[in-house]
């Protein structure tokens, strides 16, 4: 991967890291408090990041916005299916609450200090592995 | 340039973080990619060689780099924001948080945005530790790759592009988390 790319995925990945880490998105305590609907800050969050970013997604489709190499931008629309989404959705939903981190957090913890996030992660890994061996037997 | 850090060392309010969120997003549709992150467990998995006896990590990987360089740019942020940004930890919780997690005997956030209590190498040994940090894990890797995403993929980019399918998860996600939140912590927490 050229240098370039490489310093410019590093660089919008550093500032969304250091967002999500100010923003106290990856505190085990804000998604407790979320679930339990004590605070207004992680709705907030979630949000107001839909709907702007729905604004600039309509934007993008009515001006037909093109990506940086002149490709059309293409979202590509997922299947509509409930058992995968809500099934899977709600395995991730425990997750999500029980370790108060999402993907995103989890590395981004890892950064923060918090070392033993890693065996979270690990963890994740093999739950993501253990699918792909049983996905063939699971209603999708 | 001090009052500057200063001020960005506070905790950062909704108004802000929400819409850089979105600006991410859209940065990296922009770019020819989707935001998605659980993507890099999948990707790691097969980096490591699970497409040798599984088909659903038979890809190429390669066209994922990227966000694996993404991932670790979060790393990054992270670090920056503890070293660089918090000189010292105060998440402003409710009260009303603040008093069931002392009486499940889970401390307070002052100086971590994690409880410590629960997120240690010493807790792994423990049963609420180890279920909170291996079987959390497992399900989340498990649950974001069979709904086909996260809250980056399905809450923040599904619901951005007004997809149903995206509305189920997190509608998922709500069941999950809200079961876990009220029937399963006020036992597993005070283990």
């Amino acid at each position: 991967m050229k240098l370039v790319k490489v310093i410019r995925y590093l660089f919008i990945g550093a500032i969304f890291g250091i967002t999500l880490a100010k923003a106290e998105i990856i505190s085990w305590y804000r998604i407790y408090e979320m679930f339990k609907f004590q605070s207004f800050h992680m709705y907030g969050v979630i949000g107001s990041a839909v709907v702007i970013g729905a604004i600039i997604i309509q934007i993008i489709k009515r001006l037909k916005l093109k990506t940086i190499d002149g490709h059309p931008i293409y979202i590509s629309p997922k299947d509509l299916s409930v058992p995968r989404y809500l099934i899977g959705g709600t395995i991730f939903g425990l997750g999500w609450a029980m370790t108060g981190a999402c993907p995103g957090p989890m590395f981004i913890l890892l950064g923060n200090g918090v070392g033993v996030i890693l065996v979270v992660l690990l963890s994740a890994i093999l739950g993501t592995y253990v699918y792909g061996l049983l996905r063939k037997r699971l209603p999708h | 340039m001090k009052d500057i850090i200063d001020f960005i060392s506070q905790p950062w309010p909704w108004y802000v973080a929400g819409p850089i969120i979105a600006l991410t997003m859209s940065l990296l549709l922009f770019l020819g990619n989707s935001f998605g992150i659980s993507a890099n467990l999948r990707t790691i998995c097969s980096v490591v060689g699970a497409g040798k006896n599984c088909e659903f990590f038979d890809f190429n990987w390669r066209a994922q780099l990227w966000n694996l360089v993404f991932a670790t740019g979060m790393m990054i942020g992270g670090f920056i924001a503890h070293y660089y940004l918090s000189p010292h930890v105060e998440v402003n919780l409710s009260s009303e948080t603040l008093q069931e997690l002392s009486q499940m005997g889970i401390e307070g956030p002052s100086g971590s945005l994690v409880p410590l209590s629960i997120f240690s190498w010493d807790s792994l040994l423990t049963i609420r530790g180890f279920v909170i940090m291996v079987i959390g894990g497992f399900l989340i890797g498990f649950g974001t790759r069979y709904a086909g995403g996260c809250t980056s993929g399905h809450a923040i980019s599904g619901l951005s592009d007004l997809q149903l399918s995206s509305l189920i998860a997190v509608i998922g996600f709500f069941l999950g988390g809200l079961f876990m939140t009220y029937f399963i912590f006020p036992y597993l927490l005070k283990l």
